[in-house]
């Protein structure tokens, strides 16, 4: 018989495990059993019909397939240069929200930021193409002002490519900016400037030390999503702007050659870890102080 | 005295400074002049306008009309940053991003001043104010007391013509600003600077300055020392609003050939006091007199002989050791009253429903036009 201390703490402990339960399940059955799985995928080969072994040849053949290896630098660097530019567009979106409109205008504001989230980003994406595709808007009204003779394509570029990614991740950069911009006391811009700063100093020395969690944060959300993302590179980017995420794709679905596609994906996985850490590196932060900062 | 000072000595000069909000004029037409080296105050009830006043001093919102003058040279127009200005925020406004050392730099950094001689400069200041060895912590390490510390350090190490000082010492514990307050006062001696300080807290105002102006509605109601806003208070807000006073409103009588006019409440209790400002017969008088004005005694006989005497009835007692009072109201007309203890204990002992007798001085007594009465 448990007395009454001992079972207030069993029936505790068994609540903890029912709370903790879903994401358990949601981590380990969708997570980590997939990846074990792709895993052992990836390091093997196909010598025959149903006869596979352990090798590294799926590894070797992205190091000896030039096209492999191109797409993949591509899609790292446009994503870092994508990262950028959002933090860029974000940051004075962000400055304008927390700081200069409060109350009613800044929530306004916040909102028509948040409302191209509310369709899918298929449809968003259709909505670009409509707008630069060359029988679209934007091609007809250069012509109609005459600034080309004729409609030009501007879908398919990597800077067309670039904006439909600034686009798909402003939010996402937008929300730990703004959060971590609010939390800064206005009056130590004030004190800031009464000891003699001028803007630049106040932003170098006030604001972004102050932000940088949250800047941290927003990029590597941002970049996680940007290197990730598949639907606007495939259909912004078309042929001429090929993303990694489109060949592992077509290693599983086109090519049927799963061992490839799981190699593909797992070459990613290493990327993006390594880039965030080499990231966090370079600014100084670590990766559980910006979590814990960005809330 | 402020208004013939030679411009070359004071520090600050206001002339008919106004600011207007959207719905309000906070700041209406000030005038007034700090003199070099003095320790001025602003003291006034929370949306006087005085923090308005104060961040147009310091540059961080500008005046809608009149002027600035700081060390005679006007600051229209100059910003924040040049301006040779310095201000310690209500909330200290410290970096939390830096070091303490840092903090104190970051002012001569900002005017390019070498590594070295930053370092030196901020090192001497820290010690001066008693942080010696404190520039490598960070700001959360220290006390509250040390944050203010480093604040005022941050701003004199610039060698301000003027150091402003906004409510510093409000999020500070009771027995930590009493300690603060002495210190600032230390602080100011030893320096030298011109600070203008702003507080709602009267006890500061009259410990700490050579000279205070009591603001209300965005205008000063007086300026002058500790002493004449306490005792020679010139209106009736400052009367009521600068140490415990007690207001008994009422219309005129006659006047006295001692220069006393007879007060009347509208319960019938006759007083007298001494008038400030033209009262005719018939006009609504506030007269305030000070608890501590005021004696105490239970038989009659004991009072002073030239006073008149009244009774009151004893509705509680403050006991808070040489601050203790007693609350009490006229035995006939209830008109309630604040009477100070004498420091020797004696009257300690009061119950409430106590019957006791008590005077005043007739020469103690502010006579004051009724607000709302006057033009």
């Amino acid at each position: 018989m448990l007395d009454g201390a001992a079972r207030a703490r069993w029936q505790n402990r068994l609540l903890f495990a029912l709370l903790l339960a879903p994401a358990v399940v949601w981590l380990g059955g969708l997570i980590v059993l997939p990846h074990v799985e792709l895993a052992i995928l990836s390091f093997r080969e196909r010598v025959g019909p149903r006869h596979y072994v352990p090798s590294l040849a799926q590894y070797a053949t992205f190091f000896t397939e030039p096209l492999y290896w191109h797409v993949f630098v591509r899609t790292a660097w446009l994503s870092i240069v994508a990262t950028l530019l959002t933090l860029l567009v974000a940051f004075p979106i962000a400055w304008i929200i927390a700081k200069l409109l409060r109350g009613r205008a800044g929530t306004t504001l916040f909102m028509l930021c948040l409302i191209p989230f509310w369709v899918s980003e298929t449809v968003r994406t259709l909505g670009w193409m409509i707008l630069l595709r060359e029988s679209g808007v934007l091609p007809a009204l250069l012509v109609r002002l005459g600034i080309t003779p004729v409609p030009v394509e501007l879908l398919y570029h990597d800077a067309t490519l670039l904006v439909g990614l600034v686009y798909t991740s402003m939010l996402f950069m937008l929300i730990p900016l703004v959060s971590s911009l609010e939390s800064l006391d206005d009056s130590l811009i004030e004190a800031a400037y009464d000891l003699g700063a001028n803007g630049v100093d106040v932003l170098r020395r006030i604001v972004i030390p102050h932000a940088a969690p949250g800047i941290t944060a927003g990029c590597i959300i941002v970049f996680m999503l940007t290197l990730g993302n598949y639907l606007t590179p495939t259909l912004l980017g078309g042929k001429n702007s090929q993303w990694f995420t489109e060949q592992i794709y077509t290693q599983f679905i086109t090519r049927f050659n799963w061992e490839e596609g799981a190699a593909f994906g797992f070459l990613l996985l290493g990327l993006s870890t390594a880039i965030v850490l080499v990231g966090l590196r370079l600014t100084g932060q670590s990766f559980g102080a910006v979590m814990r900062d960005s809330r | 005295m402020s208004a013939t000072l030679p411009a070359g000595a004071s520090d600050l000069a206001a002339d008919a400074v106004v600011k207007r909000f959207a719905n309000h004029v906070a700041v209406d037409g000030l005038s007034f002049s700090v003199a070099r080296g003095s320790f001025f105050s602003i003291l006034g009830p929370s949306g006087c306008g005085k923090t308005t006043l104060l961040r147009m001093i310091a540059g961080l919102i500008e005046p809608d009309a009149g002027d600035i003058a700081i060390g005679g040279r006007s600051m229209r127009g100059i910003a924040p940053n040049r301006r040779p200005v310095n201000m310690v925020f209500q909330q200290l406004a410290l970096f939390p991003m830096m070091s303490v050392g840092e903090n104190v730099e970051f002012g001569l950094a900002r005017r390019g001043m070498k590594a070295a001689e930053r370092r030196r400069r901020s090192e001497a200041m820290l010690e001066r104010v008693g942080l010696a060895g404190a520039a490598g912590k960070r700001v959360d390490e220290l006390s509250g007391g040390q944050r203010q510390r480093v604040a005022i350090a941050r701003s004199l190490v610039l060698e301000p013509t003027l150091l402003l000082l906004d409510e510093p010492l409000g999020a500070l514990d009771l027995k930590l600003r009493e300690h603060m307050k002495i210190e600032l006062k230390q602080l100011q001696a030893a320096f030298g600077t011109t600070f203008v300080y702003i507080t709602h807290d009267q006890s500061e105002a009259l410990v700490l300055s050579d000279r205070v102006g009591v603001m209300n509605r965005g205008r000063f109601e007086q300026v002058g020392t500790p002493q004449d806003l306490y005792y020679r208070p010139q209106t009736p807000f400052v009367a009521g609003f600068v140490g415990a006073n007690n207001r008994i409103v009422g219309r005129a009588g006659a006047s006295g050939d001692d220069g006393t006019i007879v007060v009347t409440t509208p319960a019938g209790w006759t007083i007298r006091g001494i008038p400030q400002g033209p009262l005719r017969p018939g006009d609504g008088v506030e007269a305030f007199v000070r608890p501590e004005a005021m004696s105490l005694a239970r038989h009659p006989a004991d009072l002073p002989a030239q006073q008149p005497r009244h009774a009151g009835v004893v509705e509680s007692l403050l006991f808070d050791g040489a601050n203790s009072a007693v609350l009490l109201h006229e035995a006939t007309t209830q008109c309630a009253l604040r009477i100070a203890l004498p420091q020797t204990g004696r009257y300690a002992d009061l119950k409430p429903q106590e019957h006791i007798a008590f005077s005043f001085d007739a020469a103690l007594v502010s006579c004051f036009p009724e607000r709302g009465a006057r033009a």
